[in-house]
């Protein structure tokens, strides 16, 4: 507390200061007139030149040294066509960047007030108008293309190997269903959830019989996936971020992203030499006080590994039936008997 | 400052012109609080936007001390914020409330409210020659219902369920459903009801702005002689006037699904240990929280641009008059303008790629957005030119102006990435967008305020002049600042770093930047102080700073500045000047300045010095 009182004790000294300071300088300023106007159009447009001298540094500089924490290169097939994409964008952008810059600045520089000329007449030329109309129309026409090319890769229908994941959002988490031996998601409803059902399967359905429920998302290297994607209460968003994969879970409204991983979790802990690497699963849309917290771990392995872990995941349906044989009220055996 | 105007008022009654009333003294509150004087409407709205705007941002250094040092304790906050942050620590649900009254703040109270709210006021009637607004008590009622929506919203920061947490894009089941966030009780009903308000405010303003415009233009005033800061009151007006309803009745509908049991956003929803039900038993379904997001963001995106538009506007003008040239292709910036209002309409499911749209629908999003760049380039590119062999006077409003340039080139281009469906899928809801929309729009139209505040400061405050020494110390700490907090962000997003998370220590992936965001929140803390040293300049200014010793102190075409130095109400003490050209003839004939009030004759036969005199 103390400290906090004495730190702003010491701004409010420093803005008073500031302001005595400003007062003076004004004062002086009025005395001098033009002079002074010059003086300070001259200071002003050399820090506008400092500005881009020391901006340009900083940021080149601060890039280089902040990019080995950036993603890795993408772990999916689509992610190197966005990466890809990301460059063209940056080979389109960083020259208006870079150029533009430099023209504002140092035109604020050189063309300050110091008594030493006056402006030049120029209203304007329909012709660089014309000029830097044409120009962007051409580079953003262009940009539209690669985008629309990619998109509709990415969106279009999955392949029909791919193999089905659902993911359902919750606050504050999420929960993996595989579509099992027919690799099919049956059927589910929020009406049949209770205690031993999660999801609200309907075990009518037979496809939901082999269906299982996996702590962590496993998938398979060069094993094309699709996710179909849910909530049941709010809005949530599946998220891979190495696997540039983000797509909204909305309740009532199921939406789907298929994508193809291409390196095993071993290969990336290899590659970043980082033993502990995970690849992770996140919540992108914000869903509550705990949205922060909605992680899964995704384990991306080679065939042998991934059915290795296939043949110890037990279906919902056999496990209720086994707990349901155990403790005959509970839940949804009305439903299970009826088969 | 009473007796000051009343000065100018027994001017004002000597000219035929003016109604009954203000023929006598007015009373402290037909004057200062319920007036219907354009002039003390924009102060209102000023002087409340800038009180918001402190309140907003400082938010902002709140959580911004839990993004730097999440382990850290800050007892000042608990002091601040009670139960909120017990021991000094934040509580994730009143964080997430922070983020979302600092969006719904700075956006509508600040930018909308305190930019165009302000500058529109203040500038149309002068700059047109008109001697108030179509309705002056249209005009008083949308500052009143500003008042209230505000009102509401400090109202709603009070309650024990604390403010609406849901984020400023309030989206649907989460803010529908109070047991699926504390701020989703109570507080949310404040705030859409504050947002209702708002809307009204917002619909009273921009018909009186688009109808002053249209039919109370002095004479020879035609609309392509206008002000560049006209024409952008003016799309910014029809921006609103066409998109603020859509978004009321998204908000009116959500009101209904959270206090009248219908399910226009809510389908198929478990929470609370039990499906959500009507109140006769049967499952919600059919709704889709989609449409919501539909009308949220058809306000939502036009909202960018009635944020950026009179910013955009108010540059433009300076950038010319402080120049000493013309604005370079006036018609060229006039059709950029209206390309850009166009094109506003046809954005919006950009903010939606990954929302379960049909890709096909984003795809058309996808072009037009892109579009959009390129009467934006068009700008930018005729700033430049405007400035390119220019005499700058570097005042603090031309410094300001400069730096909207650069942030405006800056934040643009990185939209580029984001509006291209397939790149936004990485980048949607990282900090790659954070520092995307902060740098174009929040960045942007705060150094709009700042332009405008400096410029027509005079005009504001009864002829007083701003310290321009605190205005250079104040634009050079904020400028840097400004990209010393947002720049870094884009690295984040590099990494994936999602925007709206509480702390990152729980994912390996972004718990990586914890000196970076030290570095962030130093930065905005600095920031947040500096502007401490615009608030004592604008408070001291505004009530010892200097008068104007000339009508024209920027030796300045447009019309405010043929008016008294203390302008009553009504502006013009005789008839309203008559208008002969446009507004930036800087440099012809060699003649520094070319007044639009003044005909030819008068100006060309003698020469420059007599002129001057003349004005003076």
């Amino acid at each position: 507390m103390l400290t906090t009182f004495l730190g702003l004790s010491i701004i409010a000294l420093v803005l008073v200061i500031v302001f005595q300071i400003a007062k003076a300088n004004e004062l002086v300023a009025s005395l001098k007139g033009e002079e002074m106007v010059i003086n300070r159009n001259r200071v002003n447009a050399m820090l506008f030149l400092l500005f881009l001298i020391f901006g340009m540094i900083g940021a080149v500089w601060s890039t280089f040294h902040y990019a080995p924490k950036f993603l890795p290169a993408p772990s999916s097939e689509h992610g190197t066509w966005l990466r890809n994409m990301f460059f063209w964008t940056l080979v389109a952008t960083v020259p208006v960047f870079i150029v533009t810059h430099i023209a504002l600045f140092v035109f604020s520089f050189q063309y300050k007030r110091d008594g030493s000329r006056s402006a030049f007449y120029f209203p304007g030329s329909n012709r660089l108008e014309l000029i830097w109309t044409a120009i962007p129309a051409v580079v953003m026409i262009l940009l539209v293309y690669e985008g629309m090319r990619n998109w509709y890769k990415i969106t279009g229908p999955a392949p029909k190997e791919a193999m089905v994941v659902e993911a359902t959002g919750q606050q504050f988490f999420w929960t993996l269903r595989y579509g099992g031996k027919d690799n099919k998601t049956g059927k589910k409803s929020v009406k049949l959830i209770n205690g031993d059902n999660a999801l609200g399967l309907d075990w009518e359905d037979k496809d939901n019989r082999d269906d299982f429920i996996a702590d962590e998302l496993h998938l398979k290297v060069n094993q094309p996936v699709l996710v179909r994607i849910s909530a049941i209460d709010v809005l949530h968003s599946f998220y891979l971020p190495h696997f540039r994969v983000k797509m909204d879970a909305v309740p009532g409204i199921p939406t789907q992203f298929w994508f193809t991983p291409t390196k095993t979790t071993k290969q990336m802990r290899e590659e970043l030499k980082n033993p502990n690497f995970n690849y992770e699963l996140a919540c992108a849309e914000l869903c509550g006080q705990a949205h922060f917290n909605m992680r899964k771990v995704v384990v991306v392995e080679d065939e042998a590994d991934f059915n290795q872990w296939l043949a110890k995941q037990e279906p919902a349906y056999a496990k209720l039936k086994a707990s349901s044989s155990a403790t005959p009220d509970s839940g949804n055996t009305g439903q299970t008997q009826q088969n | 400052m009473a007796t000051i105007e009343s000065g100018t008022e027994i001017k004002i009654d000597v000219h035929g012109h003016h109604e009954h009333e203000h023929h006598h003294e007015e009373s402290f509150i037909s004057k200062y609080i319920f007036s219907q004087d354009h002039k003390m409407i924009a102060r209102q709205f000023l002087i409340t936007g800038v009180i918001w705007a402190f309140i907003g941002v400082l938010f902002s250094v709140m959580f911004r001390l839990q993004l730097a040092w999440p382990d850290e304790s800050f007892p000042i906050l608990e002091t601040l914020l009670g139960k909120w942050a017990a021991g000094g620590k934040l509580a994730p649900n009143f964080y997430y409330a922070l983020v979302t009254m600092h969006g719904t703040i700075m956006v509508f109270f600040v930018l909308t409210a305190g930019l165009s709210g302000t500058f529109s006021n203040l500038l149309i009637p002068l700059q047109i020659g008109a001697r108030d607004m179509a309705s002056p008590f249209l005009n008083m009622l949308s500052y009143w219902f500003f008042f209230l929506a505000g009102m509401i919203m400090l109202v709603s920061l009070f309650i024990s369920t604390g403010p609406a947490d849901g984020g400023w894009t309030a989206y649907p089941p989460l803010n529908a459903l109070p047991q699926a966030s504390s701020g989703s009780a109570f507080g949310m009903t404040l705030w859409l009801l504050s947002m209702a308000m708002f809307i009204v405010s917002s619909l009273l303003g921009g018909l009186n702005y688009i109808t002053t415009i249209l039919n109370m233009r002095t004479e020879g005033m035609t609309m392509m002689r206008l002000p560049l800061t006209i024409w952008a009151f003016f799309f910014t007006a029809v921006l609103g006037v066409l998109s603020f309803p859509v978004l009321l009745s998204g908000a009116i509908l959500l009101l209904f699904d959270r206090h009248l049991g219908t399910s226009f956003y809510l389908s198929d929803i478990y929470i609370g240990g039990q499906p959500l039900t009507n109140a006769a038993g049967e499952l919600l379904q059919g709704g889709s929280p989609i449409l919501f997001q539909h009308l949220f963001w058809f306000l939502g995106h036009p909202e960018v641009y009635i944020v950026i538009l009179p910013a955009m506007g108010m540059v433009s003008h300076v950038l010319a008059t402080n120049s000493r040239k013309p604005i370079f292709g006036y018609s060229a910036m006039v059709m950029s303008i209206l390309a850009i209002t166009v094109l506003a309409f046809l954005v919006w499911a950009h903010h939606m790629f990954v929302s379960g749209l049909n890709p096909f629908i984003g795809s058309i999003f996808v072009l037009f957005t892109l579009l959009i760049a390129v009467p934006s380039a068009i700008k930018v590119f005729n700033w430049i030119g405007t400035i390119w062999r220019g005499n700058i006077n570097f005042t603090p409003d031309t410094l300001f102006a400069i730096g909207f340039v650069s942030l405006f080139i800056s934040g643009g281009l990185t939209g580029i990435y984001l509006g291209n469906s397939a790149l936004d899928i990485p980048l949607h809801d990282t900090y790659f967008v954070v520092a995307h929309f902060h740098i174009v729009m929040g960045l942007a139209a705060g150094f709009g305020l700042f332009v405008g505040v400096y410029h027509w400061f005079p005009k504001l405050f009864n002829g007083r002049q701003m310290n321009n020494t605190m205005g250079y110390i104040h634009f050079w700490i904020t400028f840097v600042g400004s990209y010393l907090i947002f720049w870094p962000m884009h690295y984040l997003g590099m990494t994936g770093v999602p925007r709206r998370y509480f702390q990152f220590s729980n994912f390996e992936t972004f718990n990586v930047y914890g000196d970076l965001n030290v570095f962030i929140s130093i930065a905005a803390i600095v920031v947040f102080f500096a502007q401490f040293v615009f608030l004592i300049n604008f408070i001291y200014s505004a009530l010892y700073g200097t008068k104007m010793k000339t009508l024209n102190p920027y030796l300045s075409n447009s019309l405010e500045w043929t008016t008294p130095i203390e302008p009553g109400h009504g502006n013009w003490p005789g008839a309203i000047p008559p208008v002969y050209r446009g507004p930036y003839e800087y440099g012809k004939n060699g003649t520094d300045f070319v007044p639009q009030h003044l005909p030819d004759n008068a100006i060309w036969p003698k020469d420059e010095k007599e002129t001057k005199t003349e004005l003076a």
